[in-house]
């Protein structure tokens, strides 16, 4: 399926996100997003599910988004904080946690970088009405940086250092962003993925295998690699 | 004439440093431009062209052009005829505080931790880092300091192949890396990929960094052959069918270098090396008589470095034999 540049729409969004306004994305759209968004990864993951920590802030109440993200900030000497850039880091590892947070904080759009494995949104995800959006590129740490308005509040810092704190962002025209999984659980990633893979053994045609081979070439550890 | 200052050494350094964190590479946005214009499918398309609004945006706002502003690394060339204070320690200390003063000024993020307890100075400098990899250069009496911010937990890989493997295996092997750290796009391709063949273990995986990081895009080989690999697994790499993010495209590469040192005769060692969709890197050139200048092609790989003889003007004339 080739996509063309009109097909690929955009879509503001307002945090915290309706239903309605969440029914409207599908993968491959185009997303920005204004209102406020936190910060969480695994070091706020684990504080809150594993060691029954209460949430600094009832954050549903003010966003259901979750960035999966580290900024690039330091403090001034007045106490404030400067963000410069901000990019997502990689969600696959954080699918062990996703569904306690989701019930915990009923956060509904999850965004972060390169996606989660396909089996997570039909499974986790779609079934609790969140959607899965996925950074650009993926270092598009300028743009994201200039659509964060505002620190509001940084929850953790010290405990858990600058790249796993809990940030809330006040966020104007934050983005963009693609979505990767709808309500439905659809993946772009894989979707795309499996069209990629149809072209793959193009590309090794006439090539023979090297003349030792690796453990993972055969998973079988009994086996000589020669 | 005086001595080099240290003040101008931290100087030069610290400004390096502002400028990789935040200005991509002049022969990268050509690179990149030039794929976002080849790429057909509209999605890859999309994003080869945000990323360019990214890298204008850093500019002109003075952010950071990516969060993960990577690992900070430096190469220092030194001229023979080079004097300066402080001797070799002193600038390597200079290295290290220009680092640590840029890390809060940036602001960058303090990416470095200790690899078992994750101790984090917020300030980039810890045991062996950031890392410096020296080298000369005769008839010289400057003094070429850059600082290359290597992002990337994914998009490099090391394999002993051997002679009978072929060129075949390394186009296997490239392929394997590629489509391995491609998908979702967790190299963040496109990149400069940068291939090393030959030397030690250690010594391939150096070259091939090098290769990726401190060659500019459309810089050849000098021998012709490699030159030509070049061009031709550049080209491979752009038709795996494979983009941005892992989307269906045709942009893996903007550019491919490959570097190679000789070899246990046995083998045929081959590391591949992404340089990733911020491929920063600054250069400061500091003058014998003190002055500063900046520029983004590190001139890493002079003929002397990839000399071939005992001697040098020996190699010279070997080099220039090969090449004809
Ligand atoms: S690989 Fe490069 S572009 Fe991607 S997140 Fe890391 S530093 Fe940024």
């Amino acid at each position: 399926m080739v996509r063309q540049d009109d097909m690929l729409e955009k879509i503001d969004i307002d945090l915290p996100a309706s239903p309605e306004s969440l029914a409207k994305l599908k993968p491959g759209s185009i997303v920005y997003l204004n209102g406020v968004v936190y910060t969480a990864r695994e070091g706020v993951y684990d504080r809150v599910l594993n060691h029954k920590e209460a949430l600094p802030v009832p954050i549903h109440e003010v966003t259901n988004a979750n960035f999966h993200c580290s900024p690039a900030a330091s403090s001034n000497a007045d106490g404030s904080y400067r963000i410069g850039a901000v990019t997502a880091t990689a969600s696959f590892r954080f699918s062990k946690y996703m569904g306690d947070w989701l019930d915990a904080t009923k956060t509904k759009i999850v965004i972060g970088k390169g996606g989660m494995p396909a089996d997570d949104y039909k499974d986790i995800l779609a079934p609790r009405g969140a959607v899965y959006l996925t950074t650009v590129g993926y270092g598009t740490g300028a743009l994201l940086g200039q659509g964060v308005r505002k620190v509001l509040a940084v929850h953790w810092l010290e405990e858990l250092g600058i790249a796993q704190a809990m940030w809330m962002f006040e966020v104007s025209n934050f983005g963009p962003f693609l979505v990767d999984s709808d309500l439905e659980g659809n993946s772009l990633f894989a979707e795309q993925g499996e069209l990629v893979n149809q072209s793959i053994e193009k590309a090794y045609e006439g090539l023979r295998k090297p003349a030792l081979l690796r453990y993972g070439e055969t998973d079988d550890r009994k086996d000589e690699l020669i | 004439m005086k001595p080099i200052s240290q003040r101008a050494i931290e100087e030069a350094c610290y400004e390096i440093m502002k400028k990789a964190a935040v200005d991509i590479p002049e022969d990268y946005l050509t690179g990149i431009k030039r794929s976002a214009e080849q790429e057909k499918e509209a999605l890859s398309g999309f994003v080869i062209r945000t990323m360019v609004r990214n890298y204008e945006t850093a500019t002109a706002e003075r952010r950071p052009m990516c969060a993960d502003t990577g690992l900070p690394r430096y190469f220092v060339k030194v001229g023979d005829h080079a004097r300066f204070e402080g001797g070799f320690t002193g600038m390597e200390r200079s290295i290290r505080s220009a680092t640590a003063r840029a890390t809060q000024d940036v602001p960058m993020r303090p990416n470095r931790v200790h690899p078992l307890w994750r101790t984090d100075y917020n300030n980039n400098v810890g045991i062996n880092a950031p890392e410096v990899e020296w080298s000369f250069e005769p008839d010289a009496g400057w003094i070429d300091i850059t600082t290359v911010h290597k992002g990337g937990l994914f998009g490099t890989d090391y394999r002993m192949l051997f002679p009978g493997d072929g060129i075949d295996g390394i186009r296997r092997f490239l392929l394997d890396t590629l489509i391995a750290f491609g998908k979702r796009g967790l190299a963040c391709q496109p990149a400069i990929i940068g291939i090393g063949i030959g030397g030690s273990k250690d010594t391939c995986m150096q070259l091939g960094k090098q290769a990726a990081c401190l060659r500019i895009v459309g810089d050849r080989n000098p021998d012709r052959k490699i030159a030509e690999l070049e061009l031709e697994l550049m080209e491979e790499s752009n038709s795996i069918g494979m983009g941005p993010m892992g989307f269906v495209g045709s942009s893996m590469a903007v550019d491919l270098h490959i570097e190679v040192g000789y070899t246990h005769t046995g083998g045929m060692p081959v590391s591949v090396h992404t340089f990733c969709l911020s491929s920063r890197r600054a250069t400061a050139r500091i003058h014998a008589d003190g002055h500063i200048e900046y520029r983004t092609d590190p001139k890493w790989f002079t003929p002397y470095y990839r000399r071939e003889g005992v001697d040098w003007e020996g190699a010279g004339l070997g080099q220039a034999r090969r090449y004809a």
